[in-house]
């Protein structure tokens, strides 16, 4: 969002009322930052090797000088972007003065596959999310990471530090060894809907494939620009594969992956749902109205056209009810949530702003 | 024009089988499932498909992922171009309620009271060549295009 910078503009400005930004991001500032949250059994697993992190997890998501992954106004010259409680405060917190926000850490705990070794790794990001962020500040609400390749570490994950009160939210990386709805991973989403935690499909994730159905891209700009694919081919696995009939009160964020394409899968889904109905007998309703029911959406980056075409596109939702603001701090796009709220009909403002994500999240 | 046409014998359309034919102008689908017979207009709603030549299938239905409850009680038409249901029964579309395709009332005549009704043009389906069996039968399948069927629901 460049109005998240709130340059040349004031934040009652943009918007006079309540603010709830559904997605902003910690970054592991080293692994050594971790080693208070680890045991000794597993420093030493790091140190004895030299490893030095997930690096290259992150670094396929996130090219560490890219202005994608850092707005350069908000990138601090001694340390990583976003990889501490005072960054966060005063970059978004404050100057927005936010009612609350969600934050998330990717960390690329799923390119690990030593399955203790990634299980020890999400204990100590989410004990470091939670000593050194959601017990600092009350504005933030938090989301635990999984190690994400074995289903039974992450409900043990899920049962360790689920409740705590600070969590709200699963990470769920949307590019991933598996698509998500497959039936391996119902009992995780039972666990999460148990607690009452959203899942969160989030940009980034190592697949085993390639980012693409036909293979690896050349460029940063195809993998990013695309990803959007990848969100749409877990949604539509979340849907087919009758997680939400299997799991009636969970609730799905889509996170960093658009939102313009929702309409036109929609149109695609009903359709299809029609007439391959009984493949999937479960699915006793239209896909887009499971959509409405189980998803929500983050606005950054949002897709959009110009105010009139947008406008068209929300009002194909069908629903006030489906997105929720984010800064996606610290990552840098160029679009305007300013624009945004224009097309949007007055009755959605104040839902994107605030009022989606405080009921979404319970708030 | 009486309205009531006889459209061939009870034993040309065995239990599941079905026979195309033509009466009063309009095409019509004569299906016999579990011994009683339907009558359906070979005309989609949707789109204008032939649906009459369409797939029949049992009901099937579901109250969770993997789980699978197969009713043979119900018989389905699927329409050949999109995949929608109807049910043969009451013409309702399962997919879209608001569909609903027209029935038309099928009657099985004694032999001597067929006399002097009109006999219809026959459009065999892709299943009624296995059907026609050489059999000697006193009843006819009369289609009746005076009353459209109640439908159930």
């Amino acid at each position: 969002m460049t109005t998240a910078l709130l340059e040349g503009v004031t934040r009652d400005q943009v918007w006079p009322g309540a603010v709830i930004d559904c997605d902003v991001h910690a970054n592991v500032p080293s692994l050594e930052a971790l080693f208070p949250y680890m045991s000794k059994h597993w420093v030493a697993w790091c140190t004895e090797r030299g490893w030095r992190g997930p690096v290259s997890g992150v670094n396929l998501a996130y090219p560490p000088g890219s202005d994608r992954s850092c707005r350069p106004q908000w990138r601090p010259a001694d340390r990583p972007p976003a990889s501490e409680l005072g960054l966060l405060q005063q970059h978004v917190l404050d100057p927005w003065r936010v009612e609350k926000a969600i934050l998330t850490c990717y960390y690329a705990v799923d390119s690990l596959r030593h399955p203790d070794w990634a299980a020890a790794l999400a204990r100590a990001v989410n004990d470091w999310l939670v000593a050194e962020w959601l017990d600092r500040d009350p504005r933030l609400a938090g989301t635990l990471v999984i190690p994400a390749r074995d289903p039974a570490s992450m409900i043990a994950e899920i049962e360790r530090v689920g409740e705590h009160p600070g969590f709200v939210q699963v990470l769920l990386p949307v590019r991933h060894a598996a698509l998500w709805g497959q039936r391996q991973f119902h009992p995780v989403f039972q666990a999460m809907a148990e607690r009452g935690l959203v899942a969160g499909l989030h940009f980034g994730g190592v697949s085993t494939d390639a980012p693409s159905s036909t293979g690896y891209s050349s460029y940063y700009v195809e993998e990013y620009a695309a990803e959007w694919q990848a969100f749409t081919s877990q949604v539509t696995s979340l849907v087919s594969e009758g997680v939400f009939q299997a799991c009636p009160r969970l609730r799905v964020s889509v996170l960093e992956g658009g939102f313009a394409w929702l309409p036109v899968w929609g149109w695609r889904m009903d359709k299809e749902w029609k007439g391959l109905r009984r493949e999937v007998p479960w699915l006793d309703r239209r896909p887009m109205e499971i959509i409405r029911e189980h998803l929500r959406f983050s606005v950054a980056p949002a897709d959009l056209g110009t105010r009139e075409q947008t406008a068209k596109v929300l009002e194909w939702f069908g629903s006030d009810d489906v997105l929720m603001f984010a800064t996606d701090y610290p990552h840098g796009y160029d679009d305007d949530i300013v624009d945004l709220l224009a097309a949007a009909p007055p009755a959605m403002r104040q839902r994107i702003m605030a009022d989606t994500a405080r009921d979404w999240y319970r708030l | 024009m009486t309205g009531r046409y006889v459209v061939g014998r009870v034993a040309d359309i065995p239990e599941g089988g079905r026979l195309l034919v033509e009466v009063g102008g309009r095409e019509v689908g004569v299906f016999n499932i579990a011994g009683s017979f339907y009558g359906l207009i070979n005309r989609c709603p949707h789109k204008g498909a032939q649906m009459c030549r369409g797939n029949v299938v049992a009901g099937l239905s579901s109250s969770g992922p993997g789980r699978f409850d197969y009713d043979e009680s119900t018989a389905l038409l699927m329409c050949p171009w999109h995949g929608w249901e109807f049910d043969i029964r009451t013409g309702r579309s399962y997919v879209d309620p608001r569909t609903r395709l027209r029935t038309y009332q099928v009657e099985v005549a004694g032999g001597d009271e067929v006399d002097g009704l009109p006999v219809a043009g026959r459009l065999p389906g892709p299943y009624v060549a296995e059907t026609v069996e050489v059999g000697v039968e006193d009843d006819y399948v009369v289609v009746d295009l005076r009353r459209a069927r109640k439908a159930a629901g």
